[in-house]
């Protein structure tokens, strides 16, 4: 167990480095963004929850990212409740979504789990161009943004901040320590040898549904905290371009890794928003960094940089 | 139930048959799809984007060479299927035994780049492509009067795809497809060139999506979203038909684009959504899909 000390101290210090990252980004870069690339780096992390650690491909994760979107600005708006209930309703029907959709998609593996998760997420897109609390092309515009905590201004660009940074490490601390957990061991067993796992007598089913519970209820979450920061919900959010977006951040961060996803998230946020000039031209970029990514660096960024150094991060 | 009372035959059989040139289009690709994955065990994720390109095609041959409709029926595949050698020879033959999932992956990251070009090169907005001379007009089947054109493409879809068919449950080279499907080793053995043979069935496969693209070149217009559009769809045909029959996929794509195309007439609003929930009751019923075998 010599090992497990190292591995611990990195994922210390990377932890260390990112909330000190948090605390000086906004002197640095434009706030907004930075919040926008959390939302995405939880979305991802989320994702990666499946495909790094229970081998899971959910090529339609923008329907829990959209739905909790949805609902927590229709919560905030029309029902006029707090953020924090309209974060909380917007995790809880996304879990609701996931345990429906997982379900059906769990009883199926690979490419056509792939597939299936694809057409569940069409599915719910017309479901949000239909239904009529979704605006349909309009969406949900200036949600409005109160906490229910005293003294919480929401509207101060620096209280959305802080408040914005701490939802998103404790999700990720949730995220940590699910990995580590012995569920997530068994969620790691079950990505390496499913068969082996089910004669060791773990019900392999009942655990890839409860992970794909969690991590559609942590996309919900992040489409929910993107609401607070962008004050509204749209077809976008819930749209197929949004699925392959948190594929391609975690495939470049580096899948099954811890860091990979924020990592991932921030390149693929900074490109979209930096290249935004070449218009379409983005789309190719990222289809090529797509490319590059499996032909490449399978690992993804951190993957790479966690093998040269022999860390676990 | 008074509002079927106002559908009339007609009516109903122009939906039909709507409804079965779709079911033309998701039948021809979803062979493809399943002609690809028989051979190379990937999800082709770009064959909504060669699908795009092979209406494109026929779109430049008619305002740049003048070549009309079937010339491009003939030299579009041939021209994506080309494409298509030479997208396996440079990219898809790197990942070959690695998982299943990063064939899916590279593909759709392909497919972006095919679609950003087209998309930053033409913009939105569809173009429309003219139906050929020989076939515009309507024909009189005596109880109901329909375009020929539409009529056109569902009979010449489906004498493709039982060609197709044929030819991979009848002939030489259909054997040793299937052959090289089920141990590469063996017949390379054999002294056959399995690469090559790889190459060319992946060629092959973009090829019918191009066809499928002219096809729908005078019904849906051209423009680089339409293989998007599609392709999420077909994936859903191909879990209904389950990946492991040539046949499933064909006879799995005309049933549920005829059904979609009644769910016009009867509810309108579930059109969109009906094949996706076809999908989740087969799914709960029997997950390996209709014609499928286990994953």
């Amino acid at each position: 167990m010599s090992a497990a000390a190292p591995a611990g101290r990195a994922i210390l210090v990377a932890s260390a480095l990112l909330v000190a990252v948090l605390a000086i980004a906004p002197l640095i870069a434009y706030p907004p963004f930075v919040m926008q690339a959390l939302c995405f780096a939880l979305f991802a992390c989320a994702f990666n929850l499946l495909i790094g650690y229970v081998g899971l491909l959910s090529l339609g994760h923008a329907m829990f990212f959209g739905m909790g979107a949805y609902v927590c600005a229709h919560v905030a708006k029309a029902w006029g409740l707090p953020a924090e209930a309209a974060l909380l309703g917007g995790a809880l029907v996304s879990a609701a979504l996931g345990l429906l959709s997982g379900a059906l998609a769990i009883r199926s593996v690979g490419i056509y789990f792939a597939m299936i998760t694809v057409a569940l997420s069409q599915l719910v897109y017309f479901f949000c161009v239909q239904a009529p609390f979704t605006h349909g092309e309009d969406g949900i515009q200036t949600v409005p943004t109160v906490s229910s905590i005293p003294g919480v201004d929401l509207t101060k660009p620096l209280v959305l901040y802080a408040y914005v940074c701490a939802i998103f490490l404790a999700a990720f601390f949730l995220v940590h320590r699910t990995v580590n957990s012995p569920f997530g061991e068994l969620m790691k067993a079950i990505r390496d040898n499913e068969m082996r796992a089910t004669s060791l007598g773990y019900r392999a089913h009942q655990y890839k549904l409860a992970a794909f519970t969690l991590s559609a209820a942590l996309a919900g979450l992040a489409g929910a905290l993107k609401v607070l920061v962008e004050q509204n919900a749209s077809l976008s959010d819930v749209d197929f371009a949004t699925s392959g977006g948190v594929v391609l951040m975690t495939l470049v961060g580096g899948m099954g890794t811890l860091f990979g996803p924020i990592v991932g998230a921030l390149v693929v946020m900074g490109m979209q928003t930096y290249l935004a000039e070449y218009g379409q031209w983005v789309i190719v970029i990222q289809g090529v960094v797509f490319v590059a990514a499996v032909l490449l660096f399978r690992r993804g960024i951190v993957g790479e940089l966690a093998h040269w150094g022999g860390w676990s991060l | 139930m008074n509002a079927l009372a106002h559908i009339t035959a007609q009516q109903l059989g122009q939906q039909m048959l709507i409804g079965l040139i779709n079911g033309a289009f998701y039948a021809l690709l979803s062979l493809g799809l399943a002609v690809i994955f028989g051979m190379l065990s990937i999800v082709n994720f770009a064959h909504g984007a060669f699908f795009m390109v092979g209406a494109f095609c026929a779109v430049f041959m008619l305002k740049t060479l003048g070549l009309g409709y079937w010339w491009a029926l003939v030299l579009a595949p041939l021209a994506v299927g080309l494409l298509g050698a030479v997208t396996e020879r440079v990219f898809i033959r790197h990942i070959a035994g690695l998982d299943v999932l990063y064939g899916l992956l590279l593909t759709f990251g392909l497919a972006l780049v095919l679609q950003g070009v087209f998309q930053s090169q033409f913009g939105s907005s569809a173009m429309s492509y003219p139906i050929p001379a020989a076939l515009q007009g309507p024909v009189n089947l005596g109880f109901m009067i329909l375009p020929i054109y539409r009529v056109w493409v569902v009979v010449f879809s489906a004498i493709v795809c039982l060609l197709v068919w044929l030819a991979i449950e009848r002939t030489k080279i259909g054997a040793l497809l299937r052959a090289a499907t089920e141990n590469p080793a063996l017949v390379r053995a054999f002294g056959v060139d399995v690469p090559r043979m790889i190459t060319l069935t992946y060629a092959f496969g973009v090829a019918l999506a191009a066809l499928a693209g002219v096809l729908a070149a005078p019904i849906l217009g051209v423009q680089p979203q339409m293989g998007a559009n599609i392709i999420v769809v077909v994936f859903a045909v191909v879990v209904v038909g389950g990946m492991g029959s040539i046949l499933g996929s064909v006879i799995t794509g005309f049933t549920l684009g005829l059904l979609e195309g009644l769910t016009k007439v009867f509810y309108p609003e579930a059109s969109n959504i009906v094949v996706f929930v076809i999908m989740a009751v087969v799914l709960i019923v029997k997950p390996t899909g209709l014609f499928g075998r286990a994953a």
